[in-house]
């Protein structure tokens, strides 16, 4: 197990770096936005491969949504989601009430400025079934 | 500022291949964004020392060592304590030089690198781990000592062992604290 510290200066060191590299250079805000989302699909990929290795196949897209709430979050973050809403179409609304990325930052209104950058730093996990079948994959809206 | 609550341990730790995998994609985007090897040594290097300046804190806090008097003893503390803290794994000290002043950290096992095989190709003299360095050349220099830390061996290029070595410098803060009598 790796200290929780070194992760949390690690990311922000990240999101810090990729913002100021834009700053630098006339790259608008979405480009960073997709540097830290094509790092943190990356990451979840890696992830996914590893906790799924030993999983049965899943059956339908809920049973995904309950992997990644239940499970997924469960090991990387130690809680799971704490609310999942869904309109059944296909749109899921993951909400974590203390994110562990965040709380450090949360905690006071010290930040609240720069706290929009770092949200959009928190990587999207998107998640791939093992077989690949390309209808399954859904981004994940972080609430 | 009030005092944080207390968080058992358990809470402290997040899982390893969740930072592995990061720090591997963070090099991935860097070998992207940077053609030349020195380029990214030196960024991983930056961003070291950015973590390591912060980094120090937490570690003082936690874990209550003693002032040290030497060089070698904040080596072995930096090897046995804060190595095992944050990474899970001690380091082997070894001194280079006979006047004290440069040491070795060499690492048996690396998880940084456990899911890397190979140095891309074309990037013979990237330094994968350097963010390592500059961690700890942050995190002296919070702590008023400056030093010069590098890769001496790497095994992802091909030596037997991976060796930190640090080479302590003149102190920063040249003035002895005296006590008024």
């Amino acid at each position: 197990m790796a200290d929780e510290a070194l992760f949390l200066l690690l990311h922000n060191e990240m999101v810090s770096g990729v913002y100021k590299s834009a700053e630098q250079g006339e790259v608008e805000n979405g480009r960073c936005i997709t540097k830290l989302e094509n790092m943190g699909f990356r990451v979840g990929q890696g992830l996914i491969e590893r906790f799924t290795k030993d999983t049965a196949r899943f059956k339908d897209e809920l049973d995904i949504m309950k992997f990644i709430c239940k499970d997924f979050w469960t090991t990387v973050f130690k809680k799971q989601i704490d609310n999942l809403r869904t309109n059944h179409q296909g749109i899921y609304v993951l909400q974590d009430n203390k994110f562990r990325l965040l709380t450090q930052m949360s905690a006071g209104k010290q930040y609240l400025e720069h706290a929009s950058k770092v949200f959009n730093g928190i990587e999207d996990w998107d998640f791939h079934r093992e077989e690949y079948s390309a209808n399954h994959n859904r981004g994940l809206n972080l609430e | 500022m009030s005092r944080p609550a207390h968080r058992r341990p358990e809470y402290r730790k997040i899982n390893k291949d969740l930072f592995v995998l990061t720090y591997g994609a963070l090099v991935a985007q860097l070998c992207k964004d940077y053609e030349k090897d020195e380029d990214v040594n030196n960024y991983l290097d930056k961003m070291g020392y950015g973590i390591g300046t912060r980094l120090v804190e937490d570690f003082l806090a936690r874990s209550c060592v003693r002032r040290c008097h030497s060089y070698s003893e904040i080596t072995d503390i930096i090897a046995q304590v804060a190595f095992k803290t944050y990474l899970g794994i001690t380091p082997s000290v070894t001194c280079n030089n006979p006047s004290r002043t440069a040491f070795s950290l060499i690492l048996d096992k690396n998880p940084l690198v456990e899911f890397v095989e190979e140095l891309p190709a074309g990037r013979s003299s990237l330094c994968y781990c350097n963010l390592l360095c500059g961690i700890i050349r942050g995190a002296l220099e919070m702590v008023h000592l400056a030093a010069d830390v590098t890769f001496l061996q790497d095994k992802l290029k091909g030596d037997s062992v991976t060796e930190i070595g640090i080479t302590f410098l003149k102190k920063l803060d040249e003035k002895k604290y005296r006590r008024k009598k």
